[in-house]
């Protein structure tokens, strides 16, 4: 459990999205001066800082209310919760709905490490001189946020929050932003993400990405969407099945598996001008892609020589080695995070077991013993974690495995889960399972205590990943 | 002759797809290597190859309806007269098995002459399973069911080259429901000639 309003990594603050190249200046960042000088913990670039270039995308094609909105159920809650209040921000005529704080608590609460606490009722302050920190702590707030949102000519917005620590009575941080309508969503998770990181010293994820494959009678539509379900946008039609979508390290290209010409071929896509090809077409299926940490090259099942077994490609398609050998069934590889081995599922123990090999070539060394099917491992961005999907009396629930002890724990309590991944900052796991007879996508905290329901009303969802 | 070479068969297949069997090796040799031999053996742009045998049937739809080999032709084709075991595309398994069972005996026979005699005809065997467990593990398992049937025609004289065995895993399923006798529909190698 995080330290509360530990302020650990501070400097690195709001850190814009490395996504190089393609960047635009769209909105611009600065700082608020906070009050009391004493506390200016997050200085920061006064210069235009681009914010990832997917807010650019997003204004262009995804206007944030155009889609149906993917409900978010907080099923749990951990023990020990920051106390948070989000108080609405000062509005402006014609600014986008729903309320950014709306947005950003939605955010913190699948978190699961947040208590956000009632606003109604109570003074709405805009300004820090306005807060009577006694009142809300009164009401249990350890930290809050507080804004407004200014109409600036050309339907542009500045929005300029300020998160404070109610306890010291002192700012934690600071931020304007100048936006289009259409990066109202994104500000939000940035705002949320801020408010993550100063409080738990750990970086946040809500700006991030998920890839999914949602399924309409006989089409299959890959898609992309922010990291709580908003904003979907299509970069893959197909009238036959596609599964297993990655995202390249630096989030630019999705590798994916399509069942489009009559076998299962493994393409990468660019996001940013949907341009793809086949990385991997060898006779026999093509399957199960996943990217190494550099994203110079992917671990692909393929068929081509034996039972299905797992080779080392490049990016560009060239360099094919063969990585493990023995005629078992050797498939959903995923690389740890130095990029040095690879875990993998097998039978070659006579079960479906987890299994890690070094990428330079060796004999798998077993890592799961426990049960009698374990498949679809996922490793966590510190290496400290797997996820898994353990099938324990008929039931296929996501399981989290802490590496160093061995100790295991059941995240979900559902019974077809499926394609475990981790956030980017590596605090919570999305999966697919089957809820009513369709598939929908959800978030668990490592903790199992808070599962969050990403869903979309009458969709068949499934085969998620998550990205940067 | 066919009924000369029936028993090896079975008696191959049996061995060659134990999920843990230990006789694996010598199966390899017979059926792995003329694989390592084929033509697209290559690239990532062998992916040409690959569409160059699957595309004369262009759209998805078509292939969907070849599948449960009811189609009737009246064009003459062998395959399309539902009285021949060509017109049966599908080869069933049991539960957690990779097995060919007996009964399927006339019907990749009967494929496996008109292979020989049309050295131009390729198929593809599809690979299937049911619904339940992780995709790829599927799509992995599917493969298995593909390169049984594979090996079936192999003995019976069709040359690798006509030959493709690929996994649909879970991606093609029969029948959607979740009984025990919708399962046992998507648990199956598909026989998909790449010319209909």
């Amino acid at each position: 459990m995080p330290a509360p309003l530990s302020f650990r990594n501070f400097p690195s603050c709001i850190a814009p999205k490395s996504e190089s190249g393609r960047e635009r200046g769209h909105v611009t960042i600065r700082t608020l001066p906070a009050r009391p000088v004493s506390y200016v913990i997050c200085l920061l670039m006064l210069r235009a800082v681009p914010l990832l270039s997917l807010l650019f995308l997003l204004g262009l094609l995804a206007p944030f209310s155009a889609r149906a909105a993917m409900e978010i159920q907080v099923i749990g809650g951990a023990a020990s919760k920051i106390g948070v209040a989000l108080v609405p921000f000062q509005t402006a005529p014609g600014q986008p709905a729903p309320a950014l704080t709306q947005i950003a608590g939605d955010d913190l609460n699948r978190s699961g490490q947040f208590r956000l606490i009632d606003t109604s009722g109570a003074q709405q302050p805009v300004e820090p001189a306005q807060v009577d920190y006694g009142v809300w702590r009164g009401k249990g707030v350890e930290a809050m946020v507080i804004g407004q949102v200014v109409a600036l000519p050309g339907g542009r917005f500045e929005v300029r929050f300020r998160l404070l620590d109610v306890v010291r009575q002192t700012q934690l941080a600071g931020y304007s932003y100048n936006i289009s309508a259409g990066q109202w969503r994104a500000t939000a998770h940035q705002i949320a993400d801020t408010v993550y990181e100063a409080l738990t010293g750990v970086k946040g994820a809500f700006s991030s990405r998920i890839a999914y494959v949602q399924k309409q009678g006989r089409r299959y539509e890959l898609k992309v969407a922010d990291a709580d379900g908003q904003n979907p946008r299509t970069v893959v039609r197909s009238g036959e099945s596609i599964i297993s979508p990655r995202f390249s390290p630096d989030g630019g290209r999705l590798a994916y598996v399509s069942f489009e010409d009559k076998k299962p071929v493994v393409y990468v896509q660019s996001l940013a001008d949907g341009a793809r090809r086949k990385l991997a077409a060898f006779k026999g299926s093509n399957s199960a892609p996943a990217w190494a940490p550099d994203g110079k090259r992917l671990a692909v099942v393929l068929t081509r020589d034996d039972a299905s077994q797992i080779y080392l490609i490049d990016a560009d398609g060239s360099g094919l080695v063969r990585l493990t050998h023995g005629g078992n069934l050797d498939t959903e590889p995923v690389f740890s995070p130095d990029g040095q081995s690879i875990y993998f599922a097998s039978d070659r123990g006579g079960s479906p077991q987890i299994y890690r090999v070094p990428v330079a070539g060796g004999e798998p060394r077993r890592v799961t013993f426990s049960g009698s099917y374990n498949v679809s491992p996922a490793v966590s961005s510190d290496g400290r974690h797997l996820a898994y999907v353990s099938r324990e009396g008929g039931r296929f629930q996501v399981t989290l495995h802490e590496l160093a002890s061995g100790q295991t724990r059941v995240l979900t309590d559902s019974a077809r889960d499926e394609s475990p991944s981790f956030a980017p900052n590596g605090q919570a796991v999305l999966y697919a399972t089957v809820l009513g007879g369709r598939g929908i996508l959800g978030t668990a905290s490592l903790d199992g205590r808070t599962r969050a329901r990403l869903s979309e009303q009458g969709i068949d969802a499934r085969e998620p990943a998550w990205g940067r | 002759m066919n009924r000369f070479v029936w028993p090896f068969l079975l008696a191959l297949t049996l061995s060659a797809c134990g999920t843990t069997g230990g006789t694996q090796a010598t199966v390899e040799d017979r059926t792995g290597g003329t694989t390592g031999a084929a033509t697209t053996a290559g690239s990532g742009s062998a992916a040409t190859a690959g569409g160059a045998e699957t595309t004369p049937l262009g759209g998805q739809g078509v292939a969907g309806s070849a599948l449960d080999g009811r189609q009737i032709d009246a064009s003459g084709d062998p395959r399309k007269d539902p009285a021949s075991p060509l017109s049966s595309r599908s080869i069933f398994f049991d539960f957690d098995s990779f097995v060919v069972k007996d009964e399927y005996r006339n019907v990749l026979e009967t494929h496996a002459g008109y292979l020989r005699a049309r050295r131009d005809a390729r198929v593809i065997l599809q690979g299937n399973t049911d619904e339940r467990g992780s995709r790829e593990y599927n799509l992995a398992l599917g493969q298995k069911r593909a390169e049984a049937v594979r090996r079936a025609l192999g003995v019976l004289g069709v040359p690798d080259a006509q030959l493709e065995a690929v996994s649909f895993g879970e991606e093609k399923l029969r029948n959607e429901g979740d009984s025990e006798a919708a399962h046992a529909e998507n648990r199956r190698t598909d026989i998909v000639y790449t010319d209909e």
